[in-house]
């Protein structure tokens, strides 16, 4: 059995990444965003939780923050997203294009 | 002393009437009207011969000293604030006292305007006691009674203006005072107007006084000219002269400004005798009389009065021969007489012409009163022609206007003989022979005024009566209060000659005598001169009392002989009648009768009232001018700036469009969204794609890092 690393958490930590991102980019309703966003916040949560291993437990204490900010931030998006929904009838992010000039 | 040293009582009396008329008159009856106005009037002359009585004495015990009574500085402070440069550049100061001057000249007019005054104010009482605005009329009077002892006791120029112009104002107030009618408003406001002409040349030849001499007060002045520091014929002296002269020209109606005594005629009787023919009429012959040294200083001048004089005695007296207005005969008559004044004063006969003025004053203002008891009796017709024989009915009037005629004629024995004769026999004895020709004129002048006064005469009292059926049952002598007037008049028409009895014919000229002490250095200077004349080779004629002789004579014979003209032609006048002027000479009828067309020429030269050809004259022309300068050039300039104005304000507004919000305004702005145009499009507002670009941008960056 070969022993889990921190390479192996930060291998799992990019895999995560790399999806939340390509969730984010490539999905087009904004629940499934979020979560992507859920996803990428997780990745960096696993690699803090990491590499406090090495440096002590400063990474955890961060962990908590990230996840307390993601719960924040995933009531102000959903709140956003209730309010869009009211005014436009979809959570479609290519018919949200209300930023633009 | 009592009545001289308050002197200054006399023109407050009928001021103070005047003032009670002005405030309480209309509540006043007729009677307090009348015990008012008159009894001031008749305290005045009380005053006035009280004054003179003492002043008599006085000036023998002060070597012909004019008696002088300053009451307060009137004009200026006395402090010295109000000082000019005189001519010569020295300071005097602008300053006139509230003064009375009485000397001999001043006493003789006090005490004519007053005795004359009170008569008319008395005669008054009966001719006005049918007329409406009664209180007004003997207000207006007393007015003009304080205005004209203002005028001739005042003791320096701008007093006697202050009078002047009272006067000027209560003759345009009384000519003007049935002013219902339109002819006599106009004929007032023609009596003004000319007037004023005549006091722009008094106020400016005043202020050349005041300029020249540094005072305003006649003793100063009389003192200064005659102190020999001014030459015979200064120019400015002689400037002066002329423009008082023209002053006296508008007063007392000399050529050309004569024009508005005829039409004066429109004010009631009484006002024509008091006002237009006896006193203020004279007020000219006064100031130039006053002004003597300086007229003395000016030869030139003088000759032009003499000549001015003379020209109006004849002129005037030719219109009287034909007109039909028992008072515009009276009217040319007073014309005339003033001239005789003149030519008087132009030859430097300064006694001779004021001794015309006192018994003209009597003899004239009979005649005016006279007339107006002919009026009253005929129920106010004034056309000669719908009179005649008047004398059985009116015999007072009759017999006191014959005395008056007489005297005016120049009938010996009579008031106007003596002074008509003493200013012919002075411009006869002037010594260039040049002065015959005025004497020539006045003696035509003699003929034609003896021709007139008796045709007025025959025509108003003798002949056929023609008059309308019914006035001529109304024909009655007028009251006691217009006939008593009439006959002291008649009784001074008669006698006041006497006073002035010339050497030549026994008598002692007490009147010249009077006047000695205001006029003797004249008479030395006018001495002087003759030598100076005589030397530029002017001849000299030899003057015996024989010549006087002749020219006595001469002018009697003439009277005698326009009194037979007048027996001739008008004794047995009936209705249509022809004037004898008119059987041999129409034209010449036509023009007289027209009065040469005076009023018609100035109306076509100064009023404008007629049109000379499309052009128009005058003041009319000037009016008219102005208003088309008016309409054209300043309403031009007006609209013009405002066409500008809003011609800018469109280029103004052009250039704000165009060229501050078109270019420098929405310019940048165009130029901006233009130029970031191509950034915009970069803002597509899809979030993901935001977001996979910021992706690619790290990838490149940890690219870039990863491989460097």
């Amino acid at each position: 059995m070969v022993p889990i690393t921190t390479l192996h958490y930060l291998v799992v930590a990019a895999a995560l990444f790399v999806l939340g991102t390509i969730g984010v980019l490539t999905r087009r309703n904004v629940v499934i965003i979020l979560m992507s966003i859920e996803l990428i916040l997780n990745a960096v949560n696993l690699n803090l939780v990491a590499f406090s291993r090495l440096y002590g437990l400063h990474g955890q204490v961060f962990a908590v923050f990230v996840i307390t900010d993601a719960a924040a931030e995933a009531a102000v998006g959903l709140g956003i997203l209730i309010a869009f929904f009211r005014n436009k009838e979809t959570v479609n992010m290519d018919e949200v294009d209300l930023l633009k000039w | 002393m009592f009545f001289l040293t308050h002197i200054w009582i006399i023109p407050l009396l009928p001021a103070f009437g005047a003032a009670a008329m002005f405030f309480f008159g209309r509540k006043l009856s007729k009677p307090a009207v009348s015990a008012i106005c008159v009894g001031t009037t008749v305290l005045a002359f009380a005053m006035a011969v009280g004054a003179v009585l003492q002043y008599v004495p006085w000036e023998h015990a002060n070597n012909g000293a004019p008696f002088e009574k300053v009451m307060y500085t009137w004009l200026g402070s006395g402090t010295g604030h109000l000082t000019y440069l005189t001519h010569n550049g020295t300071p005097a100061e602008f300053k006139a006292d509230a003064g009375f001057l009485l000397d001999p000249l001043s006493a003789i007019w006090l005490l004519f305007v007053t005795g004359v005054g009170m008569l008319i104010h008395i005669y008054s009482v009966g001719y006005m006691a049918h007329e409406g605005g009664y209180y007004r009329f003997f207000g207006y009077m007393n007015l003009f009674m304080f205005s004209m002892l203002t005028l001739i006791l005042g003791n320096n120029y701008p007093m006697l203006f202050v009078g002047w112009e009272g006067v000027g104002l209560c003759s345009y107030l009384l000519i003007g005072f049935f002013f219902h009618r339109p002819s006599a408003s106009a004929a007032a406001n023609k009596a003004f107007i000319v007037n004023r002409i005549g006091d722009a040349g008094f106020l400016m030849g005043m202020f050349t006084i005041v300029w020249y001499f540094g005072s305003f007060q006649f003793t100063t002045v009389t003192h200064l000219a005659r102190s020999g520091q001014f030459a015979v014929g200064d120019p400015v002296i002689t400037m002066a002269a002329l423009l008082l002269f023209v002053g006296a020209c508008g007063k007392s109606a000399q050529l050309p400004l004569y024009v508005w005594l005829p039409d004066a005629m429109e004010g009631p009787t009484p006002v024509s005798a008091l006002i237009h023919a006896a006193t203020m009429v004279t007020a000219g012959v006064y100031m130039v009389c006053r002004s003597n040294a300086l007229f003395v200083l000016a030869p030139e001048a003088m000759k032009v009065v003499a000549i001015v004089g003379a020209l109006t005695a004849i002129f005037a007296a030719s219109i009287g021969l034909v007109q039909n207005d028992i008072k515009r005969v009276l009217a040319y008559s007073t014309i005339s007489q003033l001239g005789y004044m003149f030519l008087a004063l132009g030859v430097g006969a300064f006694a001779a012409g004021v001794f015309h003025v006192f018994t003209h004053a009597f003899f004239k203002a009979l005649l005016f009163l006279g007339a107006g008891s002919v009026i009253h009796a005929m129920s106010g017709e004034q056309d000669m022609r719908n009179m005649g024989d008047l004398a059985k009915r009116i015999p007072i009037t009759h017999w006191t206007m014959f005395f008056a005629t007489l005297a005016i004629a120049g009938i010996p024995g009579f008031a106007g003989f003596f002074s008509k004769d003493e200013i012919l026999w002075q411009s006869w004895a002037k010594d260039s022979s040049a002065y015959h020709v005025l004497w020539i004129m006045g003696w035509v002048t003699a003929a034609m005024t003896a021709l007139y006064m008796f045709r007025l005469m025959y025509l108003t009292f003798h002949g056929r009566p023609r008059m309308e059926h019914e006035v001529e049952h109304h024909i009655h002598e007028s009251p006691r209060s217009m006939t008593v007037p009439l006959i002291i008049l008649a009784f001074f028409s008669i006698f006041a000659g006497y006073l002035g009895l010339p050497h030549s014919l026994g008598g002692s000229d007490r009147f010249g005598e009077f006047l000695k002490p205001v006029f003797a250095p004249e008479a030395q200077v006018l001495a002087q001169q003759a030598p100076a004349q005589l030397a530029a080779g002017e001849a000299q004629a030899e003057h015996t009392s024989g010549t006087e002789y002749t020219l006595m004579f001469l002018s009697v014979a003439v009277a005698f002989g326009g009194w037979g003209l007048a027996w001739k032609f008008y004794r047995h006048a009936d209705r249509g009648y022809v004037e004898p002027i008119a059987a041999v000479a129409p034209p010449a009828y036509q023009l007289l009768l027209n009065k040469y067309y005076v009023d018609e020429g100035y109306d076509y030269l100064f009023t404008g009232r007629r049109k000379l050809g499309p052009v128009r004259l005058g003041a009319m022309g000037l009016g008219e001018a102005t208003s088309d300068f008016d309409k054209y050039v300043i309403d031009g300039a007006v609209n013009g700036a405002g066409w500008s104005t809003r011609a800018l304000g469109t280029l103004s507004r052009l250039w704000d469009t165009y060229i501050i919000d078109g270019v420098l305004v929405n310019g940048p702005a165009v130029v901006s969204k233009v130029v970031s145009y191509p950034v915009r499009l970069l803002q597509w507002g899809l979030v993901q794609w935001y977001a996979l670009v910021m992706v690619a941008g790290l990838l490149g960056f940890v690219a870039y890092y990863a491989w460097r």
